[in-house]
Protein backbone atom coordinates (compact mmCIF):
# COMPACT_ATOMS: atom_id res chain seq x y z
CA UNK A 1 0.00 0.00 0.00
CA UNK A 2 1.07 3.39 -0.92
CA UNK A 3 1.55 6.58 1.85
CA UNK A 4 -1.40 8.01 0.03
CA UNK A 5 -3.29 4.78 0.82
CA UNK A 6 -2.52 4.02 4.54
CA UNK A 7 -3.93 7.44 4.84
CA UNK A 8 -6.97 6.71 3.41
CA UNK A 9 -7.61 3.75 5.50
CA UNK A 10 -6.48 5.58 8.78
CA UNK A 11 -8.82 8.22 7.66
CA UNK A 12 -11.75 5.62 6.91
CA UNK A 13 -11.08 3.95 10.43
CA UNK A 14 -11.51 6.82 11.98
CA UNK A 15 -14.79 7.91 10.31
CA UNK A 16 -16.25 4.53 10.76
CA UNK A 17 -15.20 4.02 14.22
CA UNK A 18 -14.80 7.64 15.66
CA UNK A 19 -12.79 8.21 19.13
CA UNK A 20 -14.26 10.30 21.25
CA UNK A 21 -17.37 10.40 20.01
CA UNK A 22 -20.41 11.99 22.05
CA UNK A 23 -21.34 14.51 24.50
CA UNK A 24 -19.61 15.68 27.63
CA UNK A 25 -22.25 15.88 30.51
CA UNK A 26 -22.02 19.12 31.88
CA UNK A 27 -18.99 20.82 29.52
CA UNK A 28 -17.16 23.83 30.35
CA UNK A 29 -18.37 25.10 26.61
CA UNK A 30 -20.19 23.32 23.44
CA UNK A 31 -20.42 24.46 20.22
CA UNK A 32 -21.74 23.32 17.27
CA UNK A 33 -20.55 24.65 13.92
CA UNK A 34 -21.77 24.31 9.88
CA UNK A 35 -20.96 24.12 6.68
CA UNK A 36 -24.18 24.99 5.25
CA UNK A 37 -22.56 24.14 1.41
CA UNK A 38 -22.62 20.63 2.48
CA UNK A 39 -24.14 20.07 5.32
CA UNK A 40 -21.15 19.07 7.30
CA UNK A 41 -21.77 19.41 10.74
CA UNK A 42 -19.71 18.98 14.68
CA UNK A 43 -20.86 19.38 17.79
CA UNK A 44 -17.46 19.97 20.41
CA UNK A 45 -18.23 19.41 24.22
CA UNK A 46 -14.82 20.65 26.50
CA UNK A 47 -13.86 19.81 30.04
CA UNK A 48 -11.52 22.61 30.89
CA UNK A 49 -9.43 22.47 33.83
CA UNK A 50 -6.87 25.00 34.81
CA UNK A 51 -6.04 25.79 31.13
CA UNK A 52 -5.96 22.31 30.36
CA UNK A 53 -8.21 20.14 27.88
CA UNK A 54 -9.16 17.57 30.26
CA UNK A 55 -11.82 15.98 27.94
CA UNK A 56 -13.19 16.38 24.57
CA UNK A 57 -15.91 14.87 22.59
CA UNK A 58 -17.86 15.45 19.29
CA UNK A 59 -20.80 14.13 17.81
CA UNK A 60 -21.70 15.24 14.31
CA UNK A 61 -22.68 14.23 10.46
CA UNK A 62 -21.13 14.83 7.02
CA UNK A 63 -18.59 13.17 4.75
CA UNK A 64 -15.81 10.88 5.70
CA UNK A 65 -13.23 14.03 6.00
CA UNK A 66 -14.96 16.26 7.93
CA UNK A 67 -16.23 13.21 10.18
CA UNK A 68 -13.00 11.08 10.27
CA UNK A 69 -10.91 14.23 10.61
CA UNK A 70 -12.91 15.30 14.09
CA UNK A 71 -11.87 12.11 15.18
CA UNK A 72 -8.34 12.48 15.06
CA UNK A 73 -8.10 16.14 16.21
CA UNK A 74 -9.88 14.81 19.50
CA UNK A 75 -6.95 12.47 19.80
CA UNK A 76 -4.40 15.07 19.42
CA UNK A 77 -5.59 17.40 21.86
CA UNK A 78 -6.77 16.02 24.70
CA UNK A 79 -4.96 16.74 27.60
CA UNK A 80 -3.21 19.58 25.44
CA UNK A 81 -3.23 23.10 27.17
CA UNK A 82 -5.84 26.03 25.76
CA UNK A 83 -2.91 27.77 24.60
CA UNK A 84 -1.20 24.53 22.27
CA UNK A 85 -4.79 24.01 20.98
CA UNK A 86 -5.35 27.81 19.68
CA UNK A 87 -1.48 27.67 18.32
CA UNK A 88 -2.95 24.17 16.13
CA UNK A 89 -2.43 25.36 12.08
CA UNK A 90 -4.68 24.67 9.61
CA UNK A 91 -1.15 23.28 7.66
CA UNK A 92 -0.67 20.91 10.48
CA UNK A 93 -4.45 19.23 10.38
CA UNK A 94 -3.78 18.80 6.89
CA UNK A 95 -0.20 17.29 6.86
CA UNK A 96 -1.73 14.96 9.75
CA UNK A 97 -4.54 13.96 7.29
CA UNK A 98 -1.35 13.11 4.72
CA UNK A 99 -4.17 13.08 1.50
CA UNK A 100 -3.81 15.28 -1.34
CA UNK A 101 -7.28 16.63 -0.27
CA UNK A 102 -7.61 19.23 -2.58
CA UNK A 103 -9.31 22.86 -1.63
CA UNK A 104 -12.72 22.67 -1.41
CA UNK A 105 -12.63 19.82 0.55
CA UNK A 106 -9.50 20.80 2.91
CA UNK A 107 -12.53 23.09 4.08
CA UNK A 108 -14.33 19.88 5.46
CA UNK A 109 -11.22 18.62 6.95
CA UNK A 110 -11.03 22.27 8.65
CA UNK A 111 -14.49 22.15 10.10
CA UNK A 112 -13.67 20.55 13.43
CA UNK A 113 -10.54 22.57 14.06
CA UNK A 114 -12.35 25.51 13.25
CA UNK A 115 -15.26 24.38 15.81
CA UNK A 116 -12.63 23.39 18.54
CA UNK A 117 -10.75 26.70 18.39
CA UNK A 118 -13.91 28.31 18.52
CA UNK A 119 -15.15 26.76 21.34
CA UNK A 120 -12.19 27.84 23.35
CA UNK A 121 -12.59 31.38 22.10
CA UNK A 122 -16.61 31.44 23.28
CA UNK A 123 -15.08 29.28 26.85
CA UNK A 124 -12.06 31.93 27.35
CA UNK A 125 -14.75 35.01 26.61
CA UNK A 126 -17.30 33.69 29.26
CA UNK A 127 -14.85 33.86 31.97
CA UNK A 128 -14.11 37.54 31.41
CA UNK B 1 -25.94 8.84 -35.41
CA UNK B 2 -23.30 10.52 -33.66
CA UNK B 3 -19.90 8.31 -32.64
CA UNK B 4 -18.35 9.81 -29.65
CA UNK B 5 -15.01 8.91 -30.01
CA UNK B 6 -14.74 10.40 -33.27
CA UNK B 7 -16.58 13.88 -31.77
CA UNK B 8 -13.45 13.57 -28.98
CA UNK B 9 -11.10 13.79 -31.21
CA UNK B 10 -11.75 17.48 -32.38
CA UNK B 11 -11.44 18.26 -28.36
CA UNK B 12 -7.57 18.29 -27.45
CA UNK B 13 -8.31 18.41 -23.44
CA UNK B 14 -8.86 15.09 -24.27
CA UNK B 15 -5.19 14.46 -25.44
CA UNK B 16 -4.45 15.76 -22.40
CA UNK B 17 -6.58 14.37 -19.94
CA UNK B 18 -5.60 10.66 -21.72
CA UNK B 19 -7.94 7.78 -22.62
CA UNK B 20 -10.56 6.40 -19.94
CA UNK B 21 -11.04 9.91 -18.43
CA UNK B 22 -14.95 10.25 -18.15
CA UNK B 23 -15.56 13.75 -17.95
CA UNK B 24 -19.24 13.41 -16.63
CA UNK B 25 -20.01 17.28 -15.22
CA UNK B 26 -20.86 19.13 -18.30
CA UNK B 27 -23.91 20.65 -16.42
CA UNK B 28 -21.49 22.55 -15.04
CA UNK B 29 -19.23 23.37 -18.05
CA UNK B 30 -18.00 21.83 -21.39
CA UNK B 31 -14.70 21.22 -23.36
CA UNK B 32 -13.68 22.97 -26.54
CA UNK B 33 -13.24 21.55 -29.76
CA UNK B 34 -10.53 22.79 -31.66
CA UNK B 35 -12.69 24.84 -34.11
CA UNK B 36 -13.56 27.22 -31.19
CA UNK B 37 -10.36 27.50 -29.96
CA UNK B 38 -9.22 28.27 -33.47
CA UNK B 39 -11.82 31.18 -33.73
CA UNK B 40 -10.73 32.84 -30.66
CA UNK B 41 -6.89 32.88 -31.29
CA UNK B 42 -7.69 33.95 -35.37
CA UNK B 43 -9.53 36.77 -33.68
CA UNK B 44 -6.62 37.81 -31.31
CA UNK B 45 -4.18 37.23 -33.76
CA UNK B 46 -6.16 38.97 -37.23
CA UNK B 47 -8.59 40.92 -35.59
CA UNK B 48 -8.28 42.31 -32.72
CA UNK B 49 -9.19 45.31 -32.17
CA UNK B 50 -12.35 47.52 -30.25
CA UNK B 51 -15.76 47.17 -32.24
CA UNK B 52 -18.08 50.28 -33.10
CA UNK B 53 -15.89 52.88 -32.45
CA UNK B 54 -12.84 52.68 -35.20
CA UNK B 55 -13.61 54.04 -38.45
CA UNK B 56 -10.07 51.74 -39.63
CA UNK B 57 -9.67 48.95 -41.55
CA UNK B 58 -8.96 46.54 -38.63
CA UNK B 59 -12.10 47.82 -36.02
CA UNK B 60 -14.39 47.56 -39.18
CA UNK B 61 -13.27 44.00 -39.89
CA UNK B 62 -13.76 43.24 -35.86
CA UNK B 63 -17.42 44.62 -35.47
CA UNK B 64 -18.31 42.98 -38.78
CA UNK B 65 -17.30 39.44 -37.15
CA UNK B 66 -19.02 40.46 -34.06
CA UNK B 67 -22.60 40.84 -36.21
CA UNK B 68 -22.34 38.10 -37.63
CA UNK B 69 -21.94 36.09 -34.90
CA UNK B 70 -24.78 37.64 -33.63
CA UNK B 71 -26.86 36.98 -36.20
CA UNK B 72 -25.45 32.91 -36.11
CA UNK B 73 -26.20 32.32 -33.11
CA UNK B 74 -29.73 34.20 -33.17
CA UNK B 75 -30.78 32.09 -36.12
CA UNK B 76 -29.45 28.87 -34.32
CA UNK B 77 -32.09 29.63 -31.41
CA UNK B 78 -34.71 30.29 -34.29
CA UNK B 79 -34.55 34.31 -33.94
CA UNK B 80 -34.99 35.99 -37.97
CA UNK B 81 -33.50 39.08 -36.17
CA UNK B 82 -29.91 39.56 -34.27
CA UNK B 83 -30.99 42.75 -32.53
CA UNK B 84 -33.16 40.74 -30.38
CA UNK B 85 -29.96 38.84 -29.06
CA UNK B 86 -28.36 40.55 -26.47
CA UNK B 87 -24.46 39.63 -25.53
CA UNK B 88 -24.15 38.86 -21.89
CA UNK B 89 -21.41 37.21 -19.77
CA UNK B 90 -23.58 34.02 -19.03
CA UNK B 91 -26.81 32.90 -18.47
CA UNK B 92 -26.63 34.17 -14.78
CA UNK B 93 -25.84 38.05 -15.97
CA UNK B 94 -28.81 37.06 -18.41
CA UNK B 95 -31.89 36.62 -16.31
CA UNK B 96 -30.20 39.31 -13.89
CA UNK B 97 -30.65 41.81 -16.65
CA UNK B 98 -34.11 40.66 -17.46
CA UNK B 99 -34.91 40.83 -13.61
CA UNK B 100 -33.76 44.04 -13.18
CA UNK B 101 -35.17 45.76 -15.97
CA UNK B 102 -38.31 44.05 -15.79
CA UNK B 103 -38.42 44.65 -11.88
CA UNK B 104 -38.53 48.58 -12.36
CA UNK B 105 -42.24 48.06 -13.72
CA UNK B 106 -43.17 46.00 -11.09
CA UNK B 107 -45.11 47.43 -8.38
CA UNK B 108 -45.73 46.19 -4.28
CA UNK B 109 -47.96 43.32 -4.96
CA UNK B 110 -47.21 42.07 -8.34
CA UNK B 111 -46.07 38.67 -8.53
CA UNK B 112 -43.61 36.48 -9.71
CA UNK B 113 -43.77 32.88 -10.67
CA UNK B 114 -41.23 30.39 -10.74
CA UNK B 115 -40.64 26.75 -10.16
CA UNK B 116 -39.07 25.07 -7.12
CA UNK B 117 -36.38 23.68 -10.03
CA UNK B 118 -35.09 26.77 -10.66
CA UNK B 119 -31.05 27.60 -10.20
CA UNK B 120 -30.27 29.83 -8.04
CA UNK B 121 -30.03 32.19 -10.88
CA UNK B 122 -33.70 32.67 -11.66
CA UNK B 123 -34.05 32.96 -7.88
CA UNK B 124 -32.30 35.01 -6.52
CA UNK B 125 -32.22 38.09 -9.07
CA UNK B 126 -35.97 38.41 -8.08
CA UNK B 127 -35.40 38.01 -4.42
CA UNK B 128 -33.64 41.25 -4.61
CA UNK B 129 -37.03 42.75 -5.37
CA UNK B 130 -38.72 41.48 -2.49
CA UNK B 131 -38.01 44.42 -0.30
CA UNK B 132 -40.25 46.77 -3.32
CA UNK B 133 -43.48 44.70 -1.88
CA UNK B 134 -42.82 41.93 -5.40
CA UNK B 135 -44.07 38.45 -4.29
CA UNK B 136 -42.01 35.41 -5.24
CA UNK B 137 -44.07 32.22 -5.91
CA UNK B 138 -42.72 28.85 -6.04
CA UNK B 139 -44.37 25.99 -8.26
CA UNK B 140 -43.86 22.50 -6.80
CA UNK B 141 -42.50 19.88 -8.52
CA UNK B 142 -44.84 16.07 -8.23
CA UNK B 143 -43.09 12.99 -6.84
CA UNK B 144 -41.51 11.78 -10.24
CA UNK B 145 -39.72 15.15 -10.39
CA UNK B 146 -41.90 16.68 -13.30
CA UNK B 147 -43.63 20.39 -12.80
CA UNK B 148 -46.28 20.00 -10.99
CA UNK B 149 -49.32 21.82 -13.32
CA UNK B 150 -51.98 22.13 -10.56
CA UNK B 151 -49.23 23.95 -8.05
CA UNK B 152 -48.71 26.03 -10.88
CA UNK B 153 -51.85 26.73 -11.45
CA UNK B 154 -52.71 27.47 -8.50
CA UNK B 155 -49.75 29.74 -7.77
CA UNK B 156 -50.60 31.64 -11.37
CA UNK B 157 -52.65 34.41 -10.10
CA UNK B 158 -54.42 37.59 -11.73
CA UNK B 159 -51.22 39.46 -9.94
CA UNK B 160 -48.49 37.28 -11.49
CA UNK B 161 -46.81 39.31 -14.45
CA UNK B 162 -43.50 37.20 -14.88
CA UNK B 163 -43.48 33.30 -15.39
CA UNK B 164 -39.78 32.56 -15.51
CA UNK B 165 -39.04 29.16 -16.00
CA UNK B 166 -36.41 26.79 -16.52
CA UNK B 167 -36.52 24.48 -19.43
CA UNK B 168 -34.33 21.78 -18.47
CA UNK B 169 -33.19 21.34 -14.61
CA UNK B 170 -29.72 20.66 -14.15
CA UNK B 171 -30.30 18.59 -11.10
CA UNK B 172 -33.51 16.23 -12.16
CA UNK B 173 -33.02 16.42 -15.89
CA UNK B 174 -36.53 17.45 -16.48
CA UNK B 175 -37.51 19.21 -19.71
CA UNK B 176 -40.15 21.61 -19.11
CA UNK B 177 -43.24 22.00 -21.53
CA UNK B 178 -42.45 25.31 -22.62
CA UNK B 179 -44.78 25.85 -25.16
CA UNK B 180 -47.80 24.72 -22.55
CA UNK B 181 -46.29 27.30 -20.20
CA UNK B 182 -45.52 29.85 -22.03
CA UNK B 183 -49.30 29.48 -23.22
CA UNK B 184 -50.51 29.66 -20.15
CA UNK B 185 -48.33 32.56 -18.73
CA UNK B 186 -49.22 34.88 -21.83
CA UNK B 187 -52.94 33.84 -21.20
CA UNK B 188 -52.57 35.04 -17.97
CA UNK B 189 -50.93 38.49 -19.50
CA UNK B 190 -47.89 37.38 -18.17
CA UNK B 191 -44.25 37.86 -19.55
CA UNK B 192 -42.58 34.47 -20.35
CA UNK B 193 -38.72 33.83 -19.45
CA UNK B 194 -37.14 30.72 -20.27
CA UNK B 195 -33.93 30.02 -18.27
CA UNK B 196 -32.34 27.82 -21.23
CA UNK B 197 -28.50 27.41 -20.06
CA UNK B 198 -29.30 23.67 -20.25
CA UNK B 199 -31.71 23.19 -22.88
CA UNK B 200 -30.00 25.49 -25.54
CA UNK B 201 -26.77 23.34 -25.69
CA UNK B 202 -28.49 19.73 -25.44
CA UNK B 203 -31.63 19.78 -27.90
CA UNK B 204 -33.36 21.89 -31.17
CA UNK B 205 -34.67 24.97 -29.50
CA UNK B 206 -36.46 28.00 -31.28
CA UNK B 207 -38.04 30.53 -29.24
CA UNK B 208 -40.99 31.26 -32.20
CA UNK B 209 -42.20 27.80 -32.05
CA UNK B 210 -42.18 27.77 -28.44
CA UNK B 211 -43.16 31.41 -28.26
CA UNK B 212 -41.15 32.68 -25.07
CA UNK B 213 -40.38 36.38 -24.36
CA UNK B 214 -36.77 35.82 -23.18
CA UNK B 215 -34.45 33.01 -23.34
CA UNK B 216 -31.53 33.07 -20.85
CA UNK B 217 -28.41 30.80 -22.03
CA UNK B 218 -24.35 30.71 -21.31
CA UNK B 219 -21.82 29.83 -23.96
CA UNK B 220 -19.73 27.61 -21.77
CA UNK B 221 -22.28 25.00 -21.23
CA UNK B 222 -22.04 24.59 -25.03
CA UNK B 223 -18.63 24.14 -26.15
CA UNK B 224 -18.02 27.53 -26.38
CA UNK B 225 -15.73 29.90 -23.95
CA UNK B 226 -16.36 31.17 -20.25
CA UNK B 227 -17.37 34.84 -20.04
CA UNK B 228 -19.91 35.22 -22.75
CA UNK B 229 -23.67 34.46 -22.46
CA UNK B 230 -27.22 35.55 -24.68
CA UNK B 231 -30.34 37.10 -23.69
CA UNK B 232 -32.50 36.64 -26.66
CA UNK B 233 -35.92 39.08 -26.11
CA UNK B 234 -38.47 39.90 -28.21
CA UNK B 235 -38.17 43.16 -29.79
CA UNK B 236 -41.26 45.27 -28.87
CA UNK B 237 -40.67 44.54 -25.27
CA UNK B 238 -37.04 45.19 -25.27
CA UNK B 239 -37.54 48.32 -26.85
CA UNK B 240 -39.53 49.34 -24.17
CA UNK B 241 -37.51 47.90 -21.30
CA UNK B 242 -34.77 50.46 -19.25
CA UNK B 243 -31.21 49.61 -19.50
CA UNK B 244 -29.62 47.43 -17.53
CA UNK B 245 -25.87 49.02 -16.53
CA UNK B 246 -24.84 52.38 -17.84
CA UNK B 247 -21.94 53.31 -19.80
CA UNK B 248 -19.95 53.32 -23.05
CA UNK B 249 -22.08 51.75 -26.35
CA UNK B 250 -25.20 51.87 -24.64
CA UNK B 251 -26.14 55.84 -25.04
CA UNK B 252 -26.24 57.33 -28.43
CA UNK B 253 -26.09 61.00 -26.80
CA UNK B 254 -24.39 61.88 -22.86
CA UNK B 255 -25.76 65.27 -21.31
CA UNK B 256 -25.01 66.59 -18.29
CA UNK B 257 -27.99 65.04 -16.55
CA UNK B 258 -29.55 62.84 -18.97
CA UNK B 259 -28.63 60.73 -22.02
CA UNK B 260 -30.14 59.08 -24.74
CA UNK B 261 -30.32 55.37 -24.90
CA UNK B 262 -29.11 53.59 -28.48
CA UNK B 263 -31.28 51.38 -29.85
CA UNK B 264 -31.78 47.05 -29.15
CA UNK B 265 -29.07 44.96 -28.47
CA UNK B 266 -26.69 47.93 -27.65
CA UNK B 267 -28.56 49.51 -25.51
CA UNK B 268 -28.56 46.56 -23.13
CA UNK B 269 -24.57 45.81 -23.87
CA UNK B 270 -22.72 48.77 -21.65
CA UNK B 271 -18.79 49.03 -22.55
CA UNK B 272 -16.36 46.78 -24.15
CA UNK B 273 -18.51 43.99 -25.25
CA UNK B 274 -16.50 40.10 -25.33
CA UNK B 275 -16.05 40.23 -29.09
CA UNK B 276 -13.74 37.34 -28.84
CA UNK B 277 -16.04 35.25 -26.64
CA UNK B 278 -19.23 35.87 -29.35
CA UNK B 279 -16.92 34.49 -32.34
CA UNK B 280 -16.12 31.29 -30.39
CA UNK B 281 -19.86 31.02 -29.26
CA UNK B 282 -20.79 31.54 -32.90
CA UNK B 283 -17.99 28.78 -33.76
CA UNK B 284 -19.55 26.89 -31.20
CA UNK B 285 -22.96 26.26 -33.09
CA UNK B 286 -21.09 25.78 -36.14
CA UNK B 287 -19.87 22.93 -34.63
CA UNK B 288 -23.38 22.00 -32.98
CA UNK B 289 -25.20 22.47 -36.00
CA UNK B 290 -22.69 20.05 -38.42
CA UNK B 291 -24.28 17.24 -36.14
CA UNK B 292 -27.40 18.59 -36.18
CA UNK B 293 -28.87 19.19 -32.66
CA UNK B 294 -31.51 16.40 -33.50
CA UNK B 295 -28.62 13.91 -32.83
CA UNK B 296 -27.11 15.71 -30.05
CA UNK B 297 -30.36 14.78 -28.41
CA UNK B 298 -30.74 10.99 -29.37
CA UNK B 299 -27.40 10.40 -28.54
CA UNK B 300 -27.96 12.05 -25.47
CA UNK B 301 -31.17 9.90 -24.93
CA UNK B 302 -29.31 6.88 -25.73
CA UNK B 303 -26.67 7.26 -22.89
CA UNK B 304 -29.77 8.00 -20.33
CA UNK B 305 -31.41 4.59 -21.54
CA UNK B 306 -27.94 2.92 -21.22
CA UNK B 307 -28.09 4.97 -17.28
CA UNK B 308 -31.51 3.52 -16.32
CA UNK B 309 -30.68 0.10 -17.92
CA UNK B 310 -27.55 -0.13 -15.59
CA UNK B 311 -29.02 1.45 -12.83
CA UNK B 312 -31.23 -1.76 -12.77
CA UNK B 313 -29.11 -4.18 -13.41
CA UNK B 314 -26.62 -3.23 -11.03
CA UNK B 315 -28.41 -3.47 -8.31
CA UNK B 316 -26.33 -1.18 -6.22
CA UNK B 317 -27.76 -1.31 -2.61
CA UNK B 318 -29.68 1.96 -1.50
CA UNK B 319 -28.79 3.74 -4.79
CA UNK B 320 -31.51 6.36 -5.48
CA UNK B 321 -31.95 8.85 -8.17
CA UNK B 322 -33.75 11.66 -9.18
CA UNK B 323 -36.17 13.22 -12.08
CA UNK B 324 -38.41 11.59 -14.51
CA UNK B 325 -37.85 8.07 -16.29
CA UNK B 326 -39.53 8.54 -19.53
CA UNK B 327 -36.79 9.50 -22.07
CA UNK B 328 -39.06 12.14 -23.53
CA UNK B 329 -39.11 14.41 -20.81
CA UNK B 330 -35.46 13.96 -19.50
CA UNK B 331 -31.87 15.68 -20.79
CA UNK B 332 -28.87 13.77 -19.78
CA UNK B 333 -28.85 14.32 -16.32
CA UNK B 334 -28.62 12.16 -13.58
CA UNK B 335 -28.56 12.72 -10.16
CA UNK B 336 -28.20 9.89 -7.53
CA UNK B 337 -27.68 9.62 -3.94
CA UNK B 338 -26.54 6.47 -1.77
CA UNK B 339 -28.56 6.48 0.64
CA UNK B 340 -30.44 9.74 2.15
CA UNK B 341 -28.75 12.22 4.33
CA UNK B 342 -31.18 14.59 5.18
CA UNK B 343 -30.62 18.19 5.56
CA UNK B 344 -29.83 19.65 8.46
CA UNK B 345 -29.08 23.56 10.00
CA UNK B 346 -28.08 24.61 12.96
CA UNK B 347 -31.69 24.90 14.33
CA UNK B 348 -32.37 20.91 14.20
CA UNK B 349 -30.38 18.97 16.55
CA UNK B 350 -27.54 16.81 15.94
CA UNK B 351 -28.87 13.64 17.81
CA UNK B 352 -26.20 11.37 19.32
CA UNK B 353 -27.28 8.39 18.46
CA UNK B 354 -29.00 8.71 14.48
CA UNK B 355 -26.43 11.87 13.95
CA UNK B 356 -23.22 9.76 12.59
CA UNK B 357 -25.59 6.72 11.80
CA UNK B 358 -26.27 7.94 8.43
CA UNK B 359 -26.31 4.48 8.38
CA UNK B 360 -24.99 2.96 4.96
CA UNK B 361 -25.51 5.90 3.35
CA UNK B 362 -22.64 7.93 1.64
CA UNK B 363 -21.97 11.47 1.53
CA UNK B 364 -22.16 13.03 -1.87
CA UNK B 365 -18.32 14.42 -1.55
CA UNK B 366 -17.22 10.97 -0.79
CA UNK B 367 -18.95 9.97 -3.69
CA UNK B 368 -17.44 12.30 -6.07
CA UNK B 369 -13.80 12.15 -4.71
CA UNK B 370 -14.15 8.46 -5.18
CA UNK B 371 -14.99 8.78 -8.37
CA UNK B 372 -12.42 11.13 -9.16
CA UNK B 373 -10.12 7.97 -8.03
CA UNK B 374 -11.68 6.34 -10.96
CA UNK B 375 -10.79 9.04 -13.63
CA UNK B 376 -14.56 10.31 -13.76
CA UNK B 377 -15.59 13.72 -13.34
CA UNK B 378 -18.88 13.89 -11.49
CA UNK B 379 -20.12 17.40 -9.33
CA UNK B 380 -21.47 16.47 -5.76
CA UNK B 381 -23.30 19.35 -3.95
CA UNK B 382 -26.54 21.08 -4.21
CA UNK B 383 -25.65 22.24 -7.92
CA UNK B 384 -26.92 26.17 -7.31
CA UNK B 385 -30.01 24.28 -6.74
CA UNK B 386 -30.68 24.77 -2.54
CA UNK B 387 -34.35 24.91 -2.47
CA UNK B 388 -34.71 21.82 -4.82
CA UNK B 389 -32.44 20.17 -3.18
CA UNK B 390 -34.01 20.54 0.00
CA UNK B 391 -37.24 19.99 -1.58
CA UNK B 392 -36.00 16.36 -2.12
CA UNK B 393 -35.04 15.91 1.91
CA UNK B 394 -31.33 15.77 1.26
CA UNK B 395 -28.58 17.80 1.87
CA UNK B 396 -26.89 17.26 -1.31
CA UNK B 397 -26.37 14.99 -4.74
CA UNK B 398 -24.20 13.97 -6.79
CA UNK B 399 -24.24 14.41 -10.45
CA UNK B 400 -23.16 12.98 -13.68
CA UNK B 401 -24.21 15.20 -17.15
CA UNK B 402 -23.61 14.08 -20.42
CA UNK B 403 -22.62 15.56 -23.83
CA UNK B 404 -21.75 14.42 -27.52
CA UNK B 405 -18.50 13.20 -26.25
CA UNK B 406 -19.48 11.00 -23.96
CA UNK B 407 -19.95 7.33 -24.56
CA UNK B 408 -21.67 4.37 -23.46
CA UNK B 409 -18.54 3.20 -21.90
CA UNK B 410 -18.39 6.14 -20.37
CA UNK B 411 -21.47 5.22 -18.52
CA UNK B 412 -20.59 1.62 -17.77
CA UNK B 413 -17.25 3.20 -16.00
CA UNK B 414 -19.48 5.46 -14.00
CA UNK B 415 -22.22 2.46 -12.75
CA UNK B 416 -18.26 0.62 -12.15
CA UNK B 417 -17.04 3.26 -9.97
CA UNK B 418 -20.42 3.96 -7.97
CA UNK B 419 -20.62 0.37 -7.01
CA UNK B 420 -17.31 0.97 -6.13
CA UNK B 421 -17.96 3.35 -4.25
CA UNK B 422 -20.80 1.92 -2.22
CA UNK B 423 -18.70 -1.44 -1.45
CA UNK B 424 -15.97 1.15 0.17
CA UNK B 425 -17.79 2.96 2.87
CA UNK B 426 -20.81 0.44 3.27
CA UNK B 427 -18.12 -1.37 5.28
CA UNK B 428 -18.68 1.15 8.18
C1 LIG C 1 -30.41 25.72 -15.33
C2 LIG C 1 -29.28 26.69 -15.17
N1 LIG C 1 -29.53 28.00 -15.20
C3 LIG C 1 -28.55 28.91 -15.08
C4 LIG C 1 -27.25 28.54 -14.91
C5 LIG C 1 -26.22 29.59 -14.75
O1 LIG C 1 -25.23 29.51 -15.70
P1 LIG C 1 -23.94 30.42 -15.59
O2 LIG C 1 -23.25 30.03 -14.33
O3 LIG C 1 -23.15 30.09 -16.81
O4 LIG C 1 -24.39 31.82 -15.55
C6 LIG C 1 -26.94 27.18 -14.87
C7 LIG C 1 -25.56 26.75 -14.65
O5 LIG C 1 -25.25 25.88 -13.87
C8 LIG C 1 -27.98 26.24 -15.01
O6 LIG C 1 -27.73 24.93 -14.98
Amino acid sequence: MSDEEINMEILLDHYRSPRNYGKIEKPSVELVEYNPVCGDAVQFTLKIENGILTDVKFIGRGCSVSQGAASMLTERVKGKSTEEVMNIGPQEILSNIGLNLGPSREKCALLSLNALQKSVRKYRDGEK
Amino acid sequence: MLTSDEVKQDFPIFETLGDGYAYLDNAATTQKPRSVLDAIHNFYTSQNSNVYRGIYRLSEDATDSYHKARRNIAEFIGSGNPDSLIFTRNATESLNLVASSLGKGLRPGDEVLISIMEHHSNIVPWQLWLPAGVKLKYADIDSEGHLDMESFQENLTGRTKIVSLVHESNLLGTINNAMEIGRIAHDNGAVFILDGAQSVPHMPVDVERLGCDFLAFSGHKMLGPMGIGCLYGRMDILEKMPPFLGGGEMIREVYRDHSVWNDVPQKFEAGTPNVAGAIGLSAAVDYLRSYGMENVRSHEKRLMKKTFDLEQEAGIPELISYGPRELENRGGIYSFNIGKIAPMDLESQILEESSLKIGSAVHPHDVASSLDGDKIAVRSGHHCAMPLTHRLGVVATSRASYYIYNSESDVENLFQAIANVAVKYHER
